[in-house]
Formats: structure tokens, sequence, C-alpha cells
């Protein structure tokens, strides 16, 4: 199947999706084509479904996740969005990403200070989402959406490391 | 007898024969084995009307083995011979042992380790094969006929070398693995489909030496685990060791030998179960030195050295939780599985954790077989609505060592299977030929942290200034859990790959050497089952196709059509051909041919059934 990953799901390429759409119609194809389905089948039968479940764990996990979606949106329209990473960021953002990475540090020992920098991480991240909705949903500003997308990707790493370090606080 | 299913109306009238399918809960304290029949899973008793066979296998003084009650009433007296809790020394190394706590003679072997008996070097792979025969002969006996497979279960925190070796001893044990199932998971089936639970359920699973924490989403039938974790080496097991400690401690005695090591961890056991609903344990044993042992111990003293045990396990419950996204509100119920989640101990530590009483209506010791059977069942097709899906996650992230020492992740954890991942990597030297590529499964950064799986060499690059050449390595993991690897170059399609089968597992060969010497056939025997096998096999795929292309042959051009029934032509003269000794070789080829030709065949039948499901959709799902 040569297709993309929102003609896989039957969904409308947008950054704002049917979730549940996206859910329902990801269960159907694993309903078919999960390796479960086909343990007493021949060979050729347990390539084809390894191959489209495969597919559609990876196409379900690039639309799940925004981030994910919002980068694979850019690559239909032949723009890698995280190529050049942090080269083109405007000044203020690159401030605040200071700010926010002193704001790790200084709360690293710190376990309600960690949650409550997770609540306004969450938060920020909310605001560009919708941010990045705008711009590729409705005004298809595809290079003002990249940058939107960089931003929301600092958001996921700083996420991630304030996960790994109320891992260690927690051990 | 083979029983008959009965067809619903409206359904194929063929009648199915009824496949005998088992789950086997291989646990490290004792082992299950359960089947569905007539629609319910139950677990099978031996003789004596037990379902739990102690996972114990002592090598007896006349060679033969004993796997279960009288081993495990015969460890103390045998120590170094009876084997308990084999589990914990699956697809482990020397090193991640410690040694001084075990009163076996623990010897390496090739990185993996291995135990010193009367009956020579075994690996925990052969021991795990001996009480998976013994489970395969109660099901044989009690069902009436050879099993078509099993579903095996494995803690969710399992790693790749100790699912391979899991499958190693279930392939030694002479079983047709259907599926390695993450215990968890089993559980959750067993638990949901009983239930008719939907939501978010977590699954708390302790058990004699292994501990996982899997939190899933139940919806119409389909089991999605969203995030596992876990501690592959605590469990049960590390309680009474706390009470061996304590008595040591309060006794003052000297290190002891084997035999009261054996006699005392039995003690302490009894005083944990005990406690389970006493307020006080006595603790009374007269050891070999003729010390004589006599202390109570209370369940005050034994929460409080337990206690880091316990929150040893919340540790991973909230990584589960963190990866999944989640709160402990939006968790409906959680399930407590295996034996050691009878301690009040655990029970009341997992209700203040997720504010709420957890679930134990299910007997803790049977649920996961109880699962694996349902899932059997359902895999060998014994169950006509296919609505039952599992959606398992992989439990540790996959890596490749890069420069530095560091590993670079290609699969994340709580990835859902099956799954494939390439990632391009190219030379650092002007004219390097070859890379070496050393495969690792962990979270941390640093490769000496990390588990190493397999290295092996790409070579034959063409020579290339540093960094022109391409070299994609792609990562599959199927739905077993199970990892192979390979690595191409692209310019110059160099190809090298391997299924991971890590240092620590047996390699192909010594596991065909080991079946082969278990039967003991003569050379002509082998022959003549190794043809019989062959034939069914090819019987078998002509059926599939012939059926296949009755149902979906319009799929197919007449030419594509011709192509595929000249390859049935051909292996139908294979299987009636005049026997010769390269005959089942012959009919091998024939088969592989006919199941290469079949591949677009079989990816056309994959999309169009596929299309049927999403066109069959309710409108209101639409994206419209």
């Amino acid at each position: 199947m040569n297709l993309n990953y929102f003609e896989l799901f039957e969904l409308k390429p947008a950054f704002d999706i049917d979730l549940a759409a996206l859910e329902n119609n990801y269960r159907k194809i694993q309903s078919e084509s999960h390796p479960d389905r086909f343990v007493t089948a021949t060979s050729a039968e347990k390539l084809a479904s390894m191959q489209t479940a495969t597919l559609a764990n990876e196409a379900y996990q690039t639309l799940k996740k925004p981030t994910n979606r919002a980068k694979y949106l850019l690559e239909l329209q032949g723009i890698n969005a995280l190529v050049d990473n942090n080269t083109n960021m405007p000044a203020d953002f690159l401030m605040q990403q200071m700010e926010w990475r002193e704001a790790v540090e200084g709360n690293a020992t710190n376990l309600s200070g960690m949650h409550r920098l997770l609540r306004d991480i969450k938060h920020e991240a909310a605001t560009l989402q919708e941010t990045l909705a705008d711009e590729l949903d409705t005004k298809k500003a595809w290079q003002a959406a990249a940058e939107t997308l960089r931003k929301l990707q600092f958001m996921d790493k700083l996420r991630e490391e304030i996960a790994r370090k109320l891992a260690i606080l927690e051990d | 007898m083979a029983l008959l299913q009965i067809s619903e109306p409206g359904q194929s009238t063929a009648p199915h024969q009824h496949k005998l399918a088992v789950g086997i809960d291989l646990g490290t304290t004792n082992s299950l084995v359960a089947t569905v029949r007539s629609g319910l899973s139950s677990v099978l008793i031996d003789d004596d009307g037990h379902a739990l066979l102690p996972s114990v296998v002592r090598y007896m003084p006349d060679g033969s083995i004993d796997v279960g009650y009288n081993a495990q009433t015969a460890q103390n007296l045998d120590p170094i011979n009876t084997i308990v809790s084999a589990k914990r020394f699956m697809g482990r190394g020397l090193k991640d042992i410690d040694v001084s706590q075990q009163p076996y003679k623990l010897v390496d072997s090739n990185e993996m380790l291995q135990i010193e008996t009367r009956a020579g070097i075994k690996s925990p792979v052969e021991i795990s094969a001996e009480i998976l025969k013994t489970l395969k002969a109660r099901a044989e006996k009690s069902l009436g006929g050879e099993l078509v497979g099993a579903v095996i279960t494995v803690p969710a925190y399992f790693d790749d070398a100790q699912r391979q070796a899991t499958k190693d001893a279930a392939r030694l044990a002479g079983l047709n693995v259907l599926r390695l199932l993450n215990e968890p998971t089993a559980a959750a089936v067993a638990y949901g489909l009983d239930n008719a639970s939907e939501g978010i359920y977590v699954i708390y699973d302790l058990g004699g030496g292994t501990f996982d924490i899997s939190i899933l989403k139940l919806s119409k039938g389909v089991f999605e685990v969203l995030a596992t974790n876990g501690d592959s080496a605590l469990g049960g097991d590390d309680f009474d060791r706390r009470i061996f400690c304590w008595i040591l401690e309060q006794s003052k005695c000297k290190p002891v030998n084997a035999q009261d090591t054996r006699l005392l961890l039995t003690k302490a056991r009894e005083a944990k179960e005990w406690l389970t609903d006493h307020a006080t344990a006595q603790i009374t044993s007269v050891l070999s030195t003729g010390e004589v042992i006599n202390m109570t111990l209370t369940t005050k003293q034994f929460n409080e050295f337990t206690q880091t045990l316990v929150a040893k396990t919340l540790s991973p419950t909230k990584k589960a939780l963190r990866d999944a996204e989640l709160t402990i509100e939006d968790i409906k119920g959680v399930v407590m599985v295996g034996g050691a989640t009878r301690m009040p101990q655990i029970r009341l530590a997992v209700a203040n954790f997720f504010k709420q009483t957890p679930l134990t209506n299910l007997d803790p010791d049977k649920v996961v077989a109880l699962g694996a059977a349902i899932q059997a069942n359902t895999l060998v097709g014994n169950k006509s609505d296919a609505d039952l899906l599992l959606l398992d996650v992989i439990p540790l992230s996959l890596g490749l060592e890069t420069m530095g020492g560091l590993v670079e992740k290609i699969i994340p954890r709580n990835s859902t299977l099956p799954i494939a991942r390439a990632q391009e990597f190219t030379t650092f030297k002007d004219g390097q030929t070859a890379m070496s590529i050393h495969v690792l499964q962990g979270e941390r950064e640093l490769v000496t942290n990390c588990r190493s799986l397999a290295r092996f060499e790409l070579r034959g690059i063409p020579p290339m200034v540093a960094g022109a050449a391409r070299i994609r390595v792609t990562f599959t993991v199927d739905a077993d859990g199970l990892l192979s690897v390979s690595a191409r170059e692209i310019a110059s399609n160099v190809e090298a790959s391997i299924v991971v089968k890590p240092s620590y597992g047996l390699s192909e060969e010594q596991i065909l050497a080991m079946l082969q010497s278990g039967f003991g056939a003569a050379e002509t025997d082998k022959q003549a089952r190794a043809l019989a096998e062959a034939k069914v096999d090819a019987e078998g795929l002509l059926a599939a196709i012939s059926v296949a292309l009755e149902q979906d042959g319009d799929l197919l051009s007449l030419k594509e059509k011709q192509k595929i029934t000249s390859q049935m032509d051909a292996l139908r003269v294979n299987i009636h051909g005049d026997a010769r000794a390269s005959l089942a070789d012959e009919i091998h080829a024939a088969t592989e041919a006919l199941n290469t030709a079949t591949e677009d065949f079989a990816a056309k039948r994959m999309d169009a059934s596929v299309n049927r499901a999403l066109a069959g959709k309710e409108l209101n799902t639409l994206d419209i």
C-alpha cells in the first residue's frame, strides 16, 4: 500500500484530526493484520501481516502525537522542520529556553517544584499546539509552522528531561 | 478424542476440528497449564489433584529427573542437585547473579550461566524445559491428544535474552510456541473478559522472582498496553531472603551451608505465608550443626524490614504512569497478580498509592495461565469471533553502540509491537570496509550500563572517503518481543543480518543436537520423520492457497494466477515423487518457492481485507 499515513486511516491530512476516528480505524486495521491473526498461516501471509501491522503501528504513533503529526504534515509539504534545529530560532524564544532550563536545574531536587514545572510545560505546549493548528490547517503557513513545531519539540525534550530527573528523585 | 466445534447460524457449516492449545505460566516458584474447554478457561490438574507445579527440578542419583512436589520436598536434603527458581537465571550470566546467595555450583559458559549437577552441567534453559515437559505431558494426558501449540507467558519486563531463553526452553520441551505473552497482559485478558471491563487498568504483578507493572486500556475486546515497567529480579523470593537474613542476624549464626540455607529459606517462606493472616509466626528449626533456631517474627517486624522491597515496586509504577502520561485519577482499577500480592503490606501499599482498593477477586496464582489459555485458543482459531486483540509493547529500549561508548536508541521502550525501525550510520575512516554493530537493550546512556544483546560485523563495504558510506541498520521486533537486526550499505547493497540469538542463548545447532539426542532415533527414522513433516507442511500450504485462490483469486491477473498454480503443480509432483534421501529437502525447496510466489498475493489479500474492514465502519466515525 503506497498510502500516506492519513490515507491509511482514511483521514483528511490536517493537524486537527478526529482522534477517536484515528484510534477506531487503527484498531480495525490491527484486527485484520496483527500477527496474532496469522499464527497458523503460510509464511507469505505472515510476512504480509507483519508488514501491514508494523506500518499501522508506525503510522498510528506518528499521527497520535501532536509533535510527530505536525512534523509529518510538514514532511508531506517537503519541509524537514527539524533539520536546522535551533539556528533560526528567534532571540526571545532562545531566552525563554534558557529560563526554562534554569528553572529545571533550580528545581532538580524539589519534587513539588518539578511537578509544578511539568504543569507549566503542559500548558505552554497546549498553547503552541493551538498555534500550530492555526498555521497548518487554516493559514497553511508552513515556515511559521516549522518554527512553532521546533518550539513544541523543545517543550517535549524538556518534559522528558524532567521525567528523567523525577525518576531519579523517586528512586 | 477431538471435539467438534458447533457452528453458529450464518457461519461456515464445515465442522472445524477443535485444536488442542494450552497456556503455560512458567513461574519462578510455581508453574501452571490451562486450556479452554467448552468456552471456559480452566487450569489442568495432575493425578493428585494439584493445579500448581512447583518450578523445582531435581536430578536424581539414578539418572532420572523429578519435577514438582517431590523435588520440592527433597530440596533441603539435596540442595545442590535440586534447582529452584531457575527462571531467575534465564538469559543471565554469572555477573548478573549474587553467587553468594545461591546453594548451587554455578559455572560460566560462554557468558551464560550454567549449573553443575550430578547429571552434568545444565543450563537454565534445559532445567526450564523439564518443567515445560512435565506440563506438556499433563496437558496431553488430560486432553487426550497432541498439542497443536502453547502460549508461554513471560514477565513483561523480560529483555530479549530472557525471552529468547524461554522460547528455547519451550522448543526443547517439544512445544510449538504460538506466542510469548506478557504475564500482566495475560492476567488482564482473564480479568477483563471475566468482568467485561472497559477503561484503564493497572496490573500489579509480583511473582516469585519478578515484578511487572502494566497499564492497559481495555475497550471492546482490545487490550492495548500503554506502558510497562518492572524489575526482573524482584519478587516473593526476596521477602523470603529478608526473613532468612533476619533469622541469621537474630540468632547470630555463622554463615550456614547449602543444606541449612535451603532449610532456613523454606522456613522463611512458610513464615511469610503464615503472616498473611496471622499477627506472629513461629520459626523453629534444627540446623545440621545441631544449633536450634526458635524465634517469633511479628507482622510489624516483617513489615519494617521488607519496607524497602515494597517501595521498590512503587518506583517502576510511577515510571509506567509517567510513560503513559496518566495520573492515578485516570486508573479505573488495579488488578493484583502473583502469589506475593497476598502479603497484606503489599495490598496496603498499592491501595494507598492508587487511593483505591486493589482487585483481588481472581486467584493471583492462576490468572496468568487462564489468560494465556484464552489467547492460545484464539491464536489457533478455535474461537470463531475474532474480537480479542492484544496490542503489547516492548518493555526496554533497543539501541546501537555509537562513538564514545554511548547508546543511540533506535526503538524506544513502550513502542507497540510489531515494530521496525531503521537508522543510517556512516563510516568514520577513509577506506573503511567493515563496521562492527553492537546491539544493546536498556534505558541508560552508556553501553556499560545496558544489556549487550549481540555483536556482528558488516563486511565488504566498498572503500570510500569517511562519511560517504550509508549504512542502514534495521531493527525488527516481532509480536513475541524478539528482535532481529539487519544492516545494509545502501550504495553497494552489501548486507548482513542476524536473528539476535544473544550470547546467552543456545545456538540453533545446540538445540537441534539436544532435540535429536532426546529422540535417540536412528538415521533412517529421522529421515522418515523429516519427510513426513515436509509433506504435511506442503499439503497444508497447498490447501491454504487453494482456499485463498477460491476466495480472492479475482485480485490476481490471469498471468499471476498461472504463476502460482504452476508452482503448486510443481510442489504436488514433488510430494508424490519416489522416495529418495533428498526428497524431504526437495519438498522443502518447492514449498519455499511456492511461498515466495504467493507473497504479492498475500499482500493484496491483506490490503483488501483492511479496506473491507475500514469500509464497514460506522458512519459517525468518518472524518468528513
